[in-house]
């Protein structure tokens, strides 16, 4: 049984038919004390940096989630969820949670080929062994959907990259905490691997 | 690197699959879910339903459809047709959309974009855009004119104006559908989809008109498009989509080869 915390950022219900699909049954919830107990997390969503923290802090699911990440038990961050794990976004000047040191700053280009967001899909490059990267291959690739890209502080927390015009990191987590930039619940069978390999994780590596 | 996606376009009409030809004359080819099953398995990078149902009794039937395709699918899903509201586009997405393409409501009340762009997110928001070849004049300077009602009723609005002024409004992709080639096989429009592609910072699919392979890949590469529409290449059985994703890896175009 997991959680996926609700707070108002995005649609929910395809990460949970994904889980589903994977045989995790999943719960979506905005109820602090809810996530506070879960088993495991997801901590999902798309739209925009400011709105989220300010969603996130109003009903203290910010603190349950760092209870959670503090206790050892596994938590997958996913697009939004990935950049606001981080200190600081560029997107609307927002401090955020801080489980990662780094910043998440903004896709800008001068070359007007180069479309943002970048969406669609792209390879997915593991840098090192990753219990949730397990079965992920050379050549495998996700659907990422993004305007914003994160940029760790610390090199020991970088999983996989991806490249856009330059390399970045689409992959982070630290310990029990893990996080994809990309849409795990919309890529396809490699995408469903790393759900289902979640949903065996014990947090540990 | 970023990979140019295949899109199959699989047109709905009371719960049942329907392929037109120049925009008339539709008939059913099948069950939706599981043509859609069937191009996810076979590598298909995204998914677009249009209703194309005129009745509003009809519109539960779609909302089950697209309920039945999100559970089977884990591919972007995008949904359109008929959407005339925030209503219309959260209804879709609580369904399992993860897009919606807004088209003829959003000419009439342009507004219609913002508001769903605030709503869901402007990645989630897609612009459909259905034009047709006409002669170059002070009101119409690209040669391209909006038309809505599945072809029937052209608008007087310049097809390159809407295009850029849908990605002021949020529009987070656009469709450019050249009706004039919709359901020909002859190939898609490449002098619009480039003009319009050249002209957005947002992604830009291309629709109508493809036959053979080759006409993706001139999509592609000639036509600047970050996407190609595919519908009745694949719907009738002439082609596979791992065999037109195949071809076009071959023929040098960054696809995603591996699902």
């Amino acid at each position: 049984m997991a959680v996926i915390i609700d707070y108002d950022a995005g649609n929910l219900r395809s990460v949970q038919r994904a889980c589903a699909e994977v045989g995790l049954v999943a719960e979506i919830s905005n109820d602090p004390a809810r996530v506070r107990d879960a088993e495991r997390i997801i901590f999902p969503g798309v739209g925009a940096a400011g709105a989220a923290m300010r969603s996130l802090t109003a009903n203290g699911l910010d603190e349950s989630l760092k209870d959670v990440i503090a206790s050892g038990r596994p938590v997958l961050g996913i697009c939004l969820g990935c950049q606001i794990s981080f200190d600081y976004s560029e997107e609307n000047d927002t401090n955020t949670l801080g489980i990662l040191s780094g910043k998440v700053v903004r896709f800008d280009f001068d070359k007007p080929e180069l479309k943002v967001p970048h969406m669609g899909w792209n390879e997915v490059r593991p840098v090192k062994a990753h219990p949730l990267l397990a079965g992920i291959e050379t050549g495998d690739e996700f659907y990422f959907v993004h305007g914003y890209y994160p940029e760790p502080a610390d090199e020991r927390d970088v999983y996989a990259i991806s490249d856009y015009e330059h390399d970045f990191a689409c992959a982070v987590g630290r310990g029990n905490y893990f996080a994809t930039q990309f849409h795990p619940e919309k890529s396809g069978r490699v995408g469903l691997r790393l759900l289902r390999a979640f949903s065996a994780w014990d947090g540990r590596l | 690197m970023l990979s140019k996606r295949l899109i199959a376009c699989l047109d709905v009409r009371d719960g049942k699959l329907a392929k037109s030809v120049k925009f008339v004359d539709t008939k059913d080819i099948g069950d939706p879910v599981e043509k859609a099953r069937e191009y996810y398995e076979d590598g298909l990078d995204e998914l677009v339903f249009y209703d194309i149902t005129a009745s509003s009794d009809a519109r539960n039937i779609m909302l089950h459809v697209v309920e039945d395709v999100a559970g089977e699918v884990f591919i972007p899903l995008s949904v359109g047709g008929g959407v005339r509201s925030v209503s219309d586009a959260t209804d879709l997405r609580l369904a399992g959309a993860e897009k919606i393409n807004v088209n003829s409501a959003a000419v009439k009340r342009p507004e219609l974009i913002s508001e769903c762009a605030q709503a869901i997110g402007d990645q989630n928001v897609v612009l459909s855009m259905d034009i047709r070849q006409v002669p170059v004049s002070p009101g119409l300077p690209s040669g391209y004119e909006i038309v809505i009602n599945g072809g029937r009723t052209p608008m007087g609005m310049d097809a390159l104006a809407w295009a850029l002024q849908g990605e002021r409004l949020g529009a987070g992709e656009l469709v450019v559908n050249a009706i004039d080639a919709d359901g020909t096989r002859d190939g898609y429009e490449l002098k619009l989809t480039r003009m319009i592609a050249e002209a957005v910072r947002i992604p830009v699919i291309a629709s109508g008109g493809a036959g053979v392979p080759e006409h993706l890949v001139d999509a592609l590469t000639e036509g600047k498009a970050d996407a190609a529409l595919v519908a009745s290449m694949v719907h009738y059985g002439d082609y596979r989509v791992s065999e037109l994703k195949q071809y076009l890896h071959d023929a040098g175009v960054k696809m995603r080869m591996s699902w």
